[in-house]
């Protein structure tokens, strides 16, 4: 059987944050239609493919996963373990807002099998949290988090973001530390993205454009903040006993997050829910963004699936470069000869060895992998795997 | 098809200044007419028309004819030919002009006369056409037809109390303007049997029928099989084909004879044959003499015209070769930049010519250039008494072998209302511009005269002008001749490289100024890289400006939920199609539009 890591995707919030581009809605009337529907097209999709993957991982992202009911979360779990063959050692992990979580929700995932919890806690200052339109406090996460221990939680992961809007390397150094000090297993370091359509982009795009042309920000920490925000993480977490094994992703020894991991090593994973994407043998897919459509679809036994695109054998190369190189393992030419056929040095000799000139990528006898440098133009990078 | 009776002819153009109407009263006069008189109704020559369509002929000049039921009851046949409206081309506009009897002046009822306006004028009046004017937009709540009527008589001096007072945006008088076309436009003489004698005023080429030739008749016949013979060329052929335009297609006829516009075909293979303003002959039975008024154009700006991919060289050969088929005033030959590769010198009849070329070269032929900044020709004399006409600003010889140098000037009119005087005679001195004279046409507008250099006016003059004058002034010029100037070649160096595609020939004065700007512009324009990348503005080996593009530090986008990637490659994508339209000089990339910035150096 093959491996596969199931995601499902909780598109509900208490309310959007002002930052957020990815699909969620803040009505909760919805709910219980869509988890009927997502348990629906859960149990279609283990009727025709069940038999032939073993379920390695499952992921509750949003969305706020916490902000509905934990009986649903419940139900989706007993309905993959009982459709599904599930590995012994799988991980299952769901996406927490504190605020939205309290010690009986804790407990109900933990029943269900989850053994993972991420917080989105992003920073422990308040002004910071009202500025990205967070709903919840610091003081209501460390409550969350000490409920989480008490009740047996093993892998937690927090997820922190840098960058921000009038942030200063000491506010950013006090984050990271006071949740270091509460020493969880696994942390996310995000820079903050300014992206198109929501209220940051508004506010800040112009001055982010000032800051990418060299020019002094007025709001926005100026490149040379970021960059010691960046590299003082690094510096940080290593002398606290975290390593850090993806370009935004620092864990303890054992404590990779092996569903993310999945992703960048292209192995098979299916999408439930609204928006969900899929990759299923080189197959990607994508899954309505329309609630109501993704609904009355599920429920006339059609596939949610909107987009379905057969990779070719150059996007397969090029997504296992800029998939793999966001590993700092980055990708071994064995690798690449596994899911390709063919030899990465031949394919791209020629972006190798100007990578390595410029000091942005290692070469090794094994295979490649960024530098420092190379993540800090992880993009510029990237972006040169691309085949004509 | 039976002769037609000149009497029933009527030659005519419109002339405007822009925005003031001139298409708008050619669609309402198209509108209101019939394309076909009765008579040919039956004969249906619909099948033809058809093919035509078919084969994909359009007809470049809105040249159409028409027939008009007049109220005499008689049916007039109407030859609208329609003229290039910018000063570009105003060896076309005569030439047009010249294919007509008559010429319909439209000016806007609240704007009234501008320097283009007057510039057609005289031009028409030159050929000895009868100016009916016509007041356009009287529907507009800021119209004075009154002072308008006054303006045109007391500046133009022709009689305007009678002129129709339209809308042709409303139809409105349309119908006035029509019966004046009867009645106040000369019908065409010549005699059908005399040797043949016709202008040519315009051609197009066709894959089928090779060059498609637009002529007036002035004496003679022509049809199928008459030997032809271009006068001014020496070009034979044998006429394959006549015909007239209808709405967008060419219709067949039996012969065209004098007083007659319609086109002929005889398998010319090259416009170059067939250039407008030449007469066409009967080879046989020739005229005595050709029609006066022929002169060979020839180009007054020149650029370098490169393919994005070099490895499009040989499509832009074949697509410039195509062009010029259709195009006598379009001049190439190739060239080689160090930075830009194997390209091509232009030559073009103005500013405007060259950007109708360069939308035609990316549109029909889908090709991606990089466009050098466009110059005049300049004249170098040297000091061995040898005089090089220079196009291209990397062939400056040694400053030491030069004695002196000249640049073309041209005679520019401005029309503008007098509140803005001092703003543009400012402009036009910090161009450089010699003052000729000032005179009120009335009290609130006055005509300036200046002698400006051709080099000062081809970038961003026009624009300047409108926006001093908030859109209120108008300008007109002609060429003059040259003159002697302090001239310095202004070089462009990226991370210490000496870019030629980016070099241009300057007056010494504004030499600082333009090499700042230059500098500030092209910082705005390159994107970070690796590393530092200094910009400097240099004569000889003097720096006198240096701007420079900082270090690439971060460009990062981490995020990448629920395994949603197709976001991650879209924008690495867009990052490698941007590098696509770059330009590799040393080691820095330039993105292509960097190479037209010296034409953006804003007054602001």
């Amino acid at each position: 059987m093959k491996p596969l890591e199931i995601y499902v995707h909780v598109p509900f919030c208490v309310s959007k944050c002002r930052y957020c581009d990815f699909l969620s809605f803040s009505d909760p009337s919805g709910i219980d239609d869509y988890f009927n529907a997502l348990l629906k097209e859960i149990s279609c999709f283990a009727n025709q493919m069940s038999g032939r993957y073993e379920v390695t991982s499952v992921f509750f992202g949003g969305g706020t996963p916490s902000f509905v009911s934990e009986k649903w979360i419940a139900r989706v779990m007993e309905t993959i373990f009982a459709l599904f063959t599930v590995a012994k050692e799988a991980e299952h992990t769901i996406e927490m807002n504190p605020g939205t979580v309290n010690r009986q929700k804790l407990r109900a995932y933990l029943d269900s099998g989850i053994n993972r919890m991420s917080f989105g806690l992003q920073s422990v200052h308040g002004r910071e949290l009202k500025a990205l339109g967070r709903i919840h406090r610091f003081s209501e996460f460390v409550e969350n988090y000490r409920e989480a221990r008490e009740l047996g939680a093993s892998n937690v992961s927090v997820d922190l973001m840098c960058g921000l809007p009038g942030q200063s390397l000491a506010s950013w150094q006090q984050t990271l530390g006071t949740v270091a000090d509460l020493a969880p297993e696994h942390l996310s370091v995000y820079s903050l993205i300014i992206e198109e359509g929501t209220p940051f982009y508004e506010q800040y795009a112009p001055d982010e454009q000032r800051r990418a042309r060299g020019e002094t920000p007025r709001w926005l920490p100026t490149e040379e903040t970021e960059r010691e925000m960046i590299d003082w993480t690094g510096r940080f977490l290593r002398e606290r006993g975290y390593a850090q094994y993806e370009i935004s992703n620092y864990s303890r020894p054992g404590y990779v997050c092996r569903h993310n991991e999945g992703y960048w090593l292209r192995k098979d994973y299916i999408g439930f829910g609204l928006g969900a994407s899929s990759l299923l043998s080189d197959v990607r897919m994508r899954n309505t963004v329309s609630l109501s459509q993704y609904c009355s679809r599920i429920e006339c036994g059609e596939s949610a699936c909107e987009q379905q695109q057969r990779l070719t054998e150059k996007e397969v190369m090029e997504e296992v470069m800029f998939l793999g190189l966001r590993r700092c393992a980055g990708v071994s030419f064995r690798q690449f000869r596994a899911q390709t056929g063919r030899e990465m040095r031949q394919v791209y000799e020629p972006v190798l060895s100007k990578l390595s000139g410029q000091g942005l990528l290692n070469v090794t006898d094994e295979g490649v992998s960024l530098t420092a440098r190379g993540f800090d133009l992880a993009n510029f990078c990237m972006a040169q795997f691309l085949l004509e | 098809m039976a002769e037609t009776d000149q009497s029933r002819i009527r030659n005519f153009c419109i002339i405007a200044h822009i925005d003031h109407g001139k298409s708008t009263l050619a669609d309402r006069i198209i509108e209101q007419t019939g394309l076909l008189t009765s008579r040919e109704m039956q004969a249906q020559v619909l099948d033809n028309m058809d093919l035509e369509r078919e084969r994909g002929i359009t007809i470049k000049a809105q040249t159409v004819r028409t027939v008009y039921r007049a109220k005499d009851g008689q049916e007039y046949i109407f030859n609208l030919i329609d003229t290039p409206g910018h000063v570009d081309f105003n060896y076309e506009v005569s030439r047009s002009l010249a294919a007509c009897d008559g010429a319909i002046l439209v000016v806007d009822a609240a704007q009234g006369i501008e320097a283009q306006t007057l510039a057609n004028v005289y031009l028409a009046l030159d050929h000895d056409l009868d100016v009916l004017p016509v007041i356009n937009k009287v529907d507009l709540p800021s119209a004075d037809p009154d002072r308008v009527a006054k303006e045109i008589e007391d500046v133009i001096g022709i009689e305007a109390e009678s002129a129709p007072r339209i809308s042709a945006k409303t139809g409105l008088n349309v119908g006035e303007v029509l019966e004046q076309i009867v009645e106040k436009i000369p019908a065409p003489t010549g005699d059908p049997l005399a040797p043949l004698q016709a202008l040519i005023f315009d051609s197009v080429y066709d894959a089928y029928k090779g060059v498609i030739v637009f002529c007036r008749l002035m004496e003679g016949t022509v049809q199928r099989g008459t030997p032809i013979r271009m006068m001014a060329t020496g070009a034979t052929a044998e006429v394959v084909e006549v015909g007239y335009f209808g709405a967008g297609q060419l219709i067949p006829c039996e012969k065209l004879s004098a007083g007659m516009v319609g086109y002929l075909t005889a398998s010319i293979k090259n416009v170059q044959d067939a250039r407008v303003g030449d007469t066409v002959t009967n080879r046989d039975h020739p005229c005595e003499q050709p029609l006066p008024g022929y002169k060979k154009v020839n180009s007054m700006v020149y650029c370098g015209l490169y393919p994005a991919d070099g490895a499009k060289y040989p499509d832009l050969r074949d697509a410039l070769e195509k062009l010029q088929l259709n195009d006598a005033a379009l001049q190439y030959e190739p060239e080689t930049s160090m930075a830009l590769g194997f390209g091509f010198r232009c030559g073009f009849l103005g500013l405007l010519h060259l950007e109708v070329i360069q939308e035609r070269l990316e549109r029909e032929y889908n090709l991606d250039l990089v466009t050098t900044a466009p110059g005049v020709i300049y004249k170098v004399y040297k000091t061995n008494g040898e005089c090089v006409e220079l196009t291209n600003p990397s062939n400056l010889p040694d400053p030491s072998e030069i004695d002196y140098m000249e640049e073309p000037v041209v005679s520019a009119e401005i029309m503008v209302t007098s509140e803005f005087i001092g703003a543009i005679m400012d402009l036009c001195q910090e161009r450089r511009g010699v003052y000729v004279s000032m005179e009120y046409i009335e009290e609130t507008r006055a005509l300036l005269k200046y002698e400006l250099p051709l080099n000062e006016i081809i970038y961003d003059f026009f624009d300047a002008l409108k926006s001093r004058s908030r859109g209120y002034a108008s300008f007109d010029y002609e060429m003059k001749g040259y003159q002697r100037s302090e001239l310095v070649k202004l070089d462009i160096l990226i991370n210490r490289e000496e870019v030629d595609a980016l070099s241009f020939i300057v007056h010494a004065d504004s030499a600082y100024e333009r090499g700042r700007k230059m500098c500030e512009k092209l910082k705005a324009e390159i994107p970070r890289h690796l590393f530092e990348i200094p910009i400097q503005a240099a004569i000889g080996s003097k720096v006198i400006a240096r701007e420079t593009v900082k270090a690439m530090r971060k460009d990062v986008l981490a995020k990448c939920y629920g395994g949603d990637i197709s976001r991650k490659r879209k924008l690495l994508e867009k990052q490698k199609e941007g590098k696509k339209r770059m330009r590799q000089i040393g080691n820095v990339e330039i993105p292509q539009k960097a190479f037209m910035s010296v034409l953006k150096l804003d007054d602001d």
